[in-house]
């Protein structure tokens, strides 16, 4: 069993003096996909912000054994943080291509490597990412985590918002992903999560409030609905 | 741990709370008793406090701590950050000015009708302005003080043009006219300045002013709570506009004559730097920072005559010859090391000594700022 | 006929001078939210500084012409860097102070300039040709124009390619419209702000030499006014939007002559109202993204 990726050691955040995330703490091991499972507004957007340094935190970050808390985020990201923010972020007035070449970090960024994974994509190289569908642009933030060397994946949510079969894709596409780098993956549709997920971090109330594998917790009904205040029946 | 309340004063605790209250008359009786006493301060007043030209600094200081009150009514209690505040006191200037000459009124109905117009301008103008916030605010305000400072100088006729308007001094009363009774004129500008610290005092401690305040900290939740925001502001923004007018009044009383600068942009900055300097959000603070500013300014214009200067070389004599430059260099020191002002930078001491939270109030403009700009995509 | 082609030409000359301002506020803007106060100051000081080069070299020729405006831009610039890297970028993330330490940063370099070169205006010479006429449709084209249009064209072009061909240029548009997600990507920030800043003092300083020409003097107070119409320009055309700048400068200037010639000289009061009336309606601005 080897040494986690990330480690998270009583990490609290602020946003304009806010208190958002009050002491959490976890592990994400450095292969396979974690889930990040929380009811709405728990702070699970916010604890991985909190990770990248976007928004002001206290407590101890360690990537691969290297603390990253007292970082700029360009910083933590060049040590090899990939991220594909909620509601994707991409630019808008940016075509596909220049949206990936932005991202390129690398000197030799993996760009047939994404080529095959992403053929639409390819194909709509000089479109306006803003024209791009949901899925689409889904896509694009995830391709933009895989050309660099990232030695860890943050993924909010990245199935927000899209119709199912897009989701499938997506979720294809981030499987993929993780044969080659870790995932930390917030998510709340369930189904994906037990395709998708190995272990799971559950929050609540700013606070880590329970750990282990995602089948397990997902398996359990009455633990999933205390926690998540959904049952594991029920489908997005 | 919550956040110090808006407007921090110097000693809120329970027990002391009456303390300011006796300090500020204590100082009123002073500063009232002082023109007949013969204290001179070498350095800073050009001669024995009794004598005019000291009178007369001292009451110029106090119309610009006036005016530095009146605009901390709108940067720190309200979190407006207006470019063109010195309207509504050229407004009040050049509007006893021309009640006087056109409307041939004796003093106090003129001052009545320049009080009023400034109520009329500041409504039309904080009403559109009010329409934006932030950076786009600032620029509106920044237009319409323009617009009124090219309007001053165009209309050669009714305002004198460049060369200012003068006080038509024969409706004014013959105890405020005149350098022997600079007495009496600095004892109403003590007025003056005692009304709007008063005003400005009831607004920060009234419903109006927490109202202001908590939309400083986060509008949105208090639209949310029901009540309006907007009415908020720009009653703030008018009544700040009428100290300002009042402060204008007296600085035309005490001047005998005003010139197009005290309307444009240029003057706002001025406010605003004693402000800043003075310590945003602090009342006593503006106060300070109106009266140390224009006491520098008067006295660096003297010492770039003095000797010594004359005889440096140019790399260090230009800079020391003038004393805008010398006061901008302090300003951007100040807003870069000491944000809290001379007045912001001492609480912060106090309140560390008492293990309180401190927090400087243009920090809370920000923070404002950086929450209405996050971008649409990250709050779902 | 001829006092209307007077009007449009002489407008959009006047709108290239706003624009050359502008561009720079409105690119600092998109990028940073600083509003630059001292712009005014880059602007000046680069008027003032091309000046006493063009007497060197000898006002009349062309050849000193054009060394004079490629010294203003490099003056605008070196003075934008030293700005952003000394006052602007210690003060990162807070707006606020950044926008009053340009202000005082103004204040200082007002005063400055005074000590230095005086109060008054001093009136300045160029080639020949400036001060003549072209006469275009039955209108006499003073010739400043001209070289105003084709500064701000070519300034305009520069612009573009800079922004649509270059990486850095792609950082400043990525930037304008998300800063948060270009570090999330390991991008400096930083760096752009510096460049951003020099890009915007150059086309300050180009304007200001040609400025200088245009009202035939400089003095201290040269970026002033100016500053405060390229305010109302970005203003209008949208914070942050160069095409936006670019449109509303033309629009506000030709506007100002009009009001100008027909309206018995309220120019300057009319682009106040022109502004009021925007923000009334469109508060983002005519191309401004932020809603």
């Amino acid at each position: 069993m080897s040494a986690p990726i990330l480690t998270v050691t009583h990490l609290s955040a602020s946003i304009a003096g806010q208190q958002v995330v009050e002491d959490v703490s976890f592990e994400v091991p450095a292969t396979g996909i974690t889930a990040m499972l929380g009811r709405n507004g728990v702070g699970k957007t916010s604890t991985m912000r909190a990770v990248l340094g976007l928004i002001s935190r206290k407590g101890k970050v360690l990537l691969a054994g290297e603390r990253i808390d007292g970082l700029p985020t360009h910083r933590i990201v060049q040590r090899g943080v990939g991220y594909g923010p909620e509601d994707r972020e991409v630019f808008a007035t940016l075509t596909v291509a220049e949206n990936l070449a932005l991202a390129e970090r690398d000197s030799k960024p993996r760009r047939e490597f994404v080529a095959e994974l992403f053929p639409d994509l390819m194909a709509r190289r000089s479109q306006l990412a803003g024209t791009l569908s949901g899925g689409q642009q889904q896509m694009v933030s995830v391709a933009r985590a895989l050309l660099n060397d990232n030695r860890i994946l943050l993924v909010d949510e990245p199935t927000k918002g899209l119709a199912p079969k897009i989701v499938g894709d997506v979720a294809r596409a981030l499987q993929e992903a993780a044969k080659i780098v870790p995932i930390l993956l917030v998510e709340q549709n369930l189904d994906v999560v037990r395709a998708l997920a190995d272990g799971a971090i559950v929050i609540a109330g700013g606070c880590v409030v329970h750990t282990g594998k995602a089948r397990d917790i997902l398996d359990d009904d009455a633990l999933t609905t205390r926690l998540l205040g959904v049952s594991a029946e029920v489908h997005s | 741990m919550t956040v110090t309340t808006g407007v921090p004063t110097l000693v809120p605790g329970r027990k002391g709370a009456y303390l300011p209250f006796v300090v500020g008359a204590a100082l009123v009786v002073v500063m009232a008793v002082l023109p007949l006493l013969n204290i001179s301060i070498p350095g800073i007043l050009p001669g024995a406090t009794y004598t005019p030209g000291s009178l007369a600094l001292l009451s110029l200081c106090m119309v610009f701590a006036a005016l530095a009150l009146s605009y901390n009514l709108l940067l720190g209690t309200s979190g407006m950050l207006s470019f063109g505040h010195a309207l509504y006191f050229g407004v009040g200037a050049y509007g006893l000015g021309l009640a006087l000459k056109f409307f041939g009124v004796p003093l106090w109905p003129g001052a009545l009708i320049a009080l009023v117009g400034g109520l009329a301008i500041a409504a039309f103008t904080g009403a559109i302005s009010m329409r934006v916030s932030g950076i786009p605010f600032a620029m509106v305000t920044l237009a319409f003080a323009q617009a009124g400072s090219v309007l001053v100088r165009r209309n050669q006729d009714v305002t004198g043009g460049e060369e200012g308007l003068r006080l038509p001094v024969d409706q004014v009363p013959s105890w405020l006219v005149g350098v022997s009774n600079t007495r009496n004129l600095y004892w109403v500008t003590l007025c003056v300045l005692v009304v709007v610290y008063l005003v400005v005092l009831w607004v920060d401690r009234s419903r109006l002013g927490h109202l202001a305040q908590a939309v400083r900290e986060n509008e949105l939740r208090v639209q949310v709570l029901g009540l309006r925001p907007y009415t908020a502001k720009l009653l703030v923004f008018i009544l700040a506009a009428l100290c300002a007018s009042l402060a204008g009044i007296a600085y035309m009383l005490l001047q005998s004559g005003t010139q197009p600068s005290t309307v444009g942009a240029d003057l706002t900055i001025t406010v605003l730097v004693m402000v800043v300097l003075g310590g945003v959000g602090f009342r006593w603070g503006a106060i300070v920072g109106g009266v140390l500013y224009t006491i520098l300014d008067q006295r660096l214009t003297v010492l770039a005559r003095a000797e010594w200067i004359r005889d440096l070389p140019d790399v260090l004599r230009i800079p020391l010859s003038e004393p805008l430059f010398l006061l901008g260099v302090l300003f951007i020191l100040v807003v870069m090391f000491l944000p809290g002002g001379i007045a912001g930078t001492i609480d912060a001491a106090v309140r560390r000594r008492r293990g309180e939270r401190t927090r400087s109030q243009l920090r809370q403009i920000d923070d404002a700022d950086e929450t209405v700009a996050e971008p649409a995509g990250v709050r779902a | 006929m001829s006092s209307i082609v007077l009007i449009l030409l002489t407008g959009v000359g006047l709108g290239a001078l706003y624009f050359l301002v502008a561009s720079g506020l409105s690119l600092i803007y998109g990028l940073m939210h600083v509003l630059n106060f001292a712009h005014g100051a880059f602007l000046t000081l680069s008027a003032f500084i091309g000046w006493q080069v063009a007497q060197a070299l000898g006002t009349a020729s062309w050849g000193s012409f054009v060394v004079s405006i490629l010294v203003g831009a490099a003056v605008g610039a070196l003075f934008a860097t030293l700005t952003e890297l000394v006052l602007i970028r210690p003060l990162y993330e807070r707006h606020i102070e950044q926008v009053l330490v340009t202000v005082g940063l103004s204040f200082a370099a007002v005063a400055l300039f005074e000590g230095i070169w005086g109060t008054d205006a001093v009136n300045i010479a160029g080639p020949a040709w400036l001060k003549e006429t072209t006469e275009i449709l039955g209108a006499r084209i003073p010739n400043t124009y001209w070289v105003l249009m084709l500064a701000a064209a070519l300034v305009l072009v520069a612009l573009v390619l800079f922004l649509k061909k270059t990486r850095y240029g792609m950082i400043i548009r990525a930037g304008v419209e998300n800063r948060a997600m270009v570090t999330a990507l390991g991008i400096d920030v930083r760096r752009s702000f510096t460049l951003v800043f020099a890009i915007g003092g150059a086309a300050a300083g180009i304007g200001g030499v040609l400025a200088m020409h245009y009202t035939t003097f400089v003095s201290a107070h040269l970026g002033a006014t100016l500053l405060i119409f390229a305010f109302i320009v970005t203003v209008i055309g949208g914070l942050g939007s160069l095409t936006g700048a670019a449109i509303a400068s033309v629009l506000v200037a030709v506007l100002q002559q009009f009001a100008n010639v027909y309206l018995s000289g309220t120019g300057d009061f009319i682009v106040v109202v022109l502004l009021a009336v925007v923000l009334l309606v469109r508060p983002t601005g005519l191309m401004g993204r932020k809603a």
